[in-house]
């Protein structure tokens, strides 16, 4: 009790004495807490029969209906299972090419070219992805697609991209490490460049090949690195890349079966279907597994490596 | 300071890439890659080709044999009818000017303004506050209460804040902000403080001027988040004269015409326009911009992204 007030004292103390720094945090403090902290308990919403006359809290209770008519539906077993292997293909294949590309770029002597292809693999990282969506039509539309005018022009038939929905699996992590490769690549050449340089010489003078080097030295260095970043990419394995799919797919019903993926499925659920205690039983699902992931991932990296973990 | 840090990383890499190759068989390795560097630079490079060449094309020749990366015959007429009915698509430019100064500007002010406060050591709640930035990139309501929120609770639907106001503040640029301030030597703020200024000035006056590396890589992660903004407009706006650019586009695609281009009162036949080659040309005026500024700003954001790889 007694420390209870002299905590209030203390906070009206600082506050008398240090008003203009509150009120400069305070814009910051009031937007967090309407457009992130009052969204939260919104998330009851998912245990509702939501009627938008009565609001969200005024709508009836059912408990976890709305769960349960997902995992009926199949659906949530789906869209998680999407969700999750394009998110590993996404993380591997994407640093296994960004390490690759880094480690190459790192060895390459000429200026220019070095500069030059940095700054276009960094390119598509700034488009955005409105811009692949049309990259998309520009190759594969069945019309007029690049990819067709090749075909049709070597004596091959045409192929309906957008209702072949084996194929999009392939174009979607195609055009995600695309877009990703130049932003690991950046990170992967910072740690590259910070390897100390005599370890090079040492081994220079003991005669290694240029391979022996970057397979004892340059990758056992990066390696922590790369552990490091594959987890934390593992900790948002369940967010999905919703402007990706969304401006590849868009709302090509045929491809769903391999192409919708958790964020997807809640923004239909919001747009189309006008399902809103269903689409926040998806969201309310992805948040608190989402965080699990995250807590998983933080426990791992204190463990091998403390001084990185985030909390 | 993490420029300088950089810097030094950088010139020690020109020393390990200087290294003379020792034999053959190393020249062979180092030329493969040259060529794997290069034909992947080839391959980011080749969807902005084709999609510029084939904003020159010929309509009848698309329609006839498809979009091509070397067309038969030049054609001006996508970017002559851009130019005869620009007003709509002006008029996207100017929505996402719009958001890109507003937002920018502002977003900039305040998230300096709460790395501040939390870089000064005298500030009793800095951990508190910052737990409580930091909590929001744990757990989110999702997208549905947000929505509910925005539209009801906030009536913000179809108006220009919609746009503005999701992506004005992120917790990972406040942190980077932050950890700047913090290099900012603290008897710097002592004397200023033994001067008499207060704490405001001493953020306008002193930090802010210092912080100037960080604000440029900042905020132009703000000007780019908003130029490439589709997603709120999507969700919230309604009337097509708030559209920005980049959802301009996206109807033009996905209504597979380009009749959102043509002033409304204006009757203009839609199945005699160079329509698949307007499309091209409308994504090449919306991209132009950045890849025109793309080479000024592109320091800025790889010390940005260097820094938002170690620990925020």
């Amino acid at each position: 009790m007694n420390k209870l007030k002299t905590g209030g004292k203390n906070f009206l103390h600082e506050l008398k004495h240090k008003k203009i720094l509150f009120l400069m945090i305070a814009p910051t403090i009031v937007y967090l807490i309407v457009f992130s902290y009052i969204p939260m308990p919104g998330a009851y919403i998912a245990f509702v029969n939501y009627n938008i006359g009565k609001g969200i809290f005024g709508s009836t209770f059912v408990g976890l209906k709305n769960f349960e008519f997902l995992a009926k539906t199949g659906d949530l077993w789906r869209i998680t299972k999407n969700t999750l292997l394009y998110n590993l293909a996404f993380i591997l294949i994407g640093n296994l090419v960004q390490v690759v590309i880094a480690v190459m770029i790192s060895e390459i002597g000429c200026k220019w070219f070095k500069k030059v292809t940095q700054s276009v693999i960094l390119l598509p990282y700034f488009i955005s992805m409105v811009i692949v969506g049309y990259f998309a039509y520009n190759l594969f539309n069945y019309n007029y697609g690049f990819v067709n005018s090749i075909l049709t022009s070597l004596g091959f038939a045409k192929h309906d991209f957008y209702s072949d929905q084996g194929i999009w699996k392939y174009i979607i992590v195609a055009f995600k490490i695309w877009s990703g490769t130049g932003y690991g690549m950046i990170v992967y050449l910072a740690a590259i460049t910070g390897i100390n340089g005599d370890v090079y010489e040492a081994a220079a003078l003991d005669g290694a090949s240029l391979l022996q080097k970057i397979r004892y030295i340059t990758l056992p260095l990066l390696r922590p690195t790369i552990v490091l970043l594959i987890l934390f990419s593992l900790g948002g394995i369940l967010k999905g890349s919703f402007d990706l799919f969304y401006n590849l797919i868009g709302n090509n019903s045929v491809l769903y079966a391999q192409t919708d993926i958790i964020d997807t499925f809640v923004f239909r659920s919001l747009v189309g279907q006008y399902n809103f205690s269903q689409g926040a039983a998806v969201g309310l699902y992805q948040s608190v597994f989402g965080l699990v992931f995250v807590l998983g991932v933080n426990a791992i990296v204190k463990r091998i490596d403390p001084e990185n973990a985030l909390f | 300071m993490y420029i300088e840090w950089r810097r030094i990383k950088w010139q020690r890499g020109k020393k390990i890439s200087n290294r003379k190759p020792v034999g053959k068989k190393d020249l062979a390795v180092k030329g493969s890659f040259y060529v794997v560097v290069g034909l992947f630079a080839l391959i980011c490079l080749f969807p902005f080709v084709l999609m510029i060449t084939s904003s020159f094309m010929n309509e009848t020749e698309i329609i006839a044999e498809g979009y091509k990366l070397i067309p038969k015959e030049w054609s001006l007429s996508a970017y002559q009818f851009l130019f005869n009915n620009s007003t709509n698509l002006i008029n996207a430019y100017r929505v996402t000017i719009t958001n890109v100064l507003i937002g920018g500007t502002l977003g900039l002010l305040l998230m300096s303004m709460a790395g501040y406060v939390l870089c000064r050591n005298d500030f009793k709640y800095r951990n508190q506050i910052a737990f409580f930035i930091y909590f929001t990139t744990l757990f989110s309501g999702g997208l549905i209460p947000s929505y509910i929120l925005m539209v009801k609770g906030l009536g913000l639907k179809d108006s220009i804040w919609a746009m503005i106001l999701p992506g004005l503040m992120s917790p990972w640029s406040i942190f980077l902000m932050r950890n700047f301030m913090k290099q900012i030597p603290d008897s710097l703020y002592e004397c200023a403080a033994i001067d008499g200024a207060g704490d405001f000035r001493i953020y306008w006056q002193i930090f802010l001027p210092l912080a100037k590396p960080a604000l440029a890589t900042i905020g132009l992660f703000l000007v780019l988040a908003y130029w490439n903004e589709w997603y709120n407009a999507m969700l919230y706006i309604e009337s097509s004269s708030k559209y920005p650019l980049q959802y301009f586009l996206q109807r033009i695609v996905n209504q597979a015409n380009v009749q959102l281009l043509v002033k409304s009162g204006v009757s203009v036949n839609t199945s005699d326009l160079p329509s698949e080659s307007i499309k091209m040309a409308t994504a090449v005026a919306a991209t132009g911009p950045i890849i025109l500024v793309y080479p000024f700003v592109q320091k800025y954001f790889v010390s940005g992204l260097t820094v938002g790889a170690v620990k925020g």
